[in-house]
């Protein structure tokens, strides 16, 4: 368990100051400001191109932000500002910022060279310190959770896709993040298994107070899950609010066009 | 003189001067220098791909420039700078060096073809950057090289006649050491073609049977 640290609680899990992100000449996020308090869980809504899988690999540091700043629980993620310069923060700050935060991804990830229970104890043994027979203990919970007991020595490569999706949520689960980021993480898989993946996280949703952002196609999840919505669209906030709102009376036309195509209706 | 009459007496006589020579040098040759040629190979791909620049672009040009020469002209350099050193010894360097370089390649085929979302994933799983390299990149790089490294390996075995330039007596030069004293050479050429041939296929097979065992099952 991460030790609770001495923070604010009105300080926002995840804030973006003018962020700005370019790959190359296109520009895919602009002078992007939004607030994620703790315990939210927001969706991200957007035609593709939005921007919105950047916005989460911004979180993660996969990418790094051209401009503008980005905070956890009010500290600076990888860049800060001193003396009115923008200002690189240390590798070695950046991975303690990065414990707090776990991410499951559109294609799993797994690592097929170890086996499901190697997989779910690898980080918290050599990030964390934690005891391997602690780390399986745990494994052990998750892997009920996910409802894969008895798959502990399996390889990757040997389960299904919607199976294989349930163990990365386990080992992002077995981190014990503060932040979750979910990024498309049913796109990959076949119809009749997205269900059981999205029962498993609302039950994740349901227990737990972790914060989630999440990027999703399945609008009928984003709106059991989340408390807020945030349209994207050109790189910005187009408009957001709760998902009722969102969903059923928005304000921009765009959103509506946009609903209108993803829900064919 | 040799002509093409055949006489088994010379594959008897010569047999175990030709195998002192396959055991004592091919072989530990071929053995030792595969075990550097591996090592110094992962050191080189992974300088490449993760070290600065400068260093990057240095290991790059040794790699390249030691790749472009042939094998004998580095094992008459250094067998004739650096005349401290006995013969095997260099032999064994240059061998383990020169096929390093090969392997890196190999080795840097195999690293890129991990995927993307490996490294990411031991992003998102705060993992250090030598873990990440140790438990799941070079794991999954090494098992998608494998066959081509063992392909190599034969390669290097195959080409320890080249130590003959620097006196070392291998099987080879013992062969021709044999006809030179018997003024008969078929027997004995043809005998240390055998010897290569026999050492050579069951390790071709073997490397094979390593890939299938290797490969990433349940």
């Amino acid at each position: 368990m991460p030790s609770p640290r001495e923070t604010d609680p009105a300080t926002p899990a995840i804030r973006f100051a003018g962020v700005e992100k370019r790959f190359g000449d296109n520009v895919v996020l602009q002078g992007l400001d939004f607030e994620v308090a703790r315990g939210d869980r927001v969706t991200l809504i957007g035609p593709s191109g939005s921007g919105k899988t950047t916005i989460l690999r911004l979180v993660m540091t996969l990418e790094e932000a051209n401009d503008g700043y980005i905070f956890i629980d009010g500290e600076p993620l990888t860049h800060t500002e001193v003396d009115g310069e923008r200002v690189q923060l240390k590798e070695h700050h950046r991975n303690e910022m990065r414990k707090r935060i776990g991410m499951v991804f559109q294609q799993f990830n797994l690592f097929p060279n170890m086996t499901v229970m190697e997989n779910l104890i690898e980080a918290p043994v050599h990030v964390l310190g934690m005891s391997k027979a602690d780390a399986i203990e745990r494994g052990r919970e998750l892997l009920d959770r996910v409802g894969l007991v008895g798959k502990e020595d399996a390889h990757p490569s040997s389960l299904s896709g919607g199976q294989q999706q349930r163990v990365a949520i386990a080992r992002a689960l077995a981190m014990d993040p503060e932040i979750l980021l979910l990024d498309e993480v049913t796109s990959a898989l076949d119809p009749e298994i997205v269900e059981d993946v999205l029962a498993i996280l609302r039950d994740v949703a349901r227990t737990t107070d972790i914060t989630m952002l999440i990027v999703t196609h399945e609008m009928q999840f984003a709106r059991d899950v989340s408390n807020r919505v945030m349209m994207f669209d050109g790189g910005r906030v187009l408009e957001e609010g709760d998902p009722e709102t969102i969903f059923t009376s928005p304000r921009e036309e765009r959103t509506r066009a946009f609903l209108s195509a993803v829900l064919g209706t | 003189m040799s002509g093409l009459s055949w006489n088994w007496q010379h594959v008897w006589d010569s047999l175990p001067s030709l195998l002192e020579g396959f055991f004592t040098v091919t072989l530990v040759v071929t053995v030792v220098s595969s075990i550097i040629a591996a090592v110094l190979g992962l050191v080189f791909a992974i300088l490449r791909r993760s070290a600065p620049a400068p260093i990057a672009a240095a290991v790059t040009f040794v790699v390249n420039f030691i790749r472009m020469t042939p094998i004998v002209v580095q094992l008459l350099f250094v067998y004739f700078t650096l005349v401290a050193l006995d013969p095997l010894t260099i032999g064994i360097i240059v061998f383990g060096v020169h096929y390093a370089t090969y392997m890196a390649e190999v080795y840097r085929a195999g690293i890129d073809s991990v995927p993307r979302g490996q490294w990411e994933a031991t992003t998102a799983l705060s993992m250090s950057r030598g873990r990440a390299w140790r438990a799941v990149i070079i794991p999954q790089a090494v098992r998608a090289t494998l066959p081509a490294l063992g392909n190599y390996v034969i390669s290097m075995f195959k080409d320890t006649p080249f130590l003959i330039a620097i006196t070392i007596p291998e099987m080879v030069s013992n062969a021709l050491d044999y006809g030179g004293d018997h003024f008969r050479y078929t027997e004995v050429i043809v005998l240390a073609g055998v010897i290569f041939l026999l050492a050579s296929y069951p390790t071709s097979l073997l490397i094979r049977r390593l890939e299938q065992r290797i490969a990433f099952t349940t």
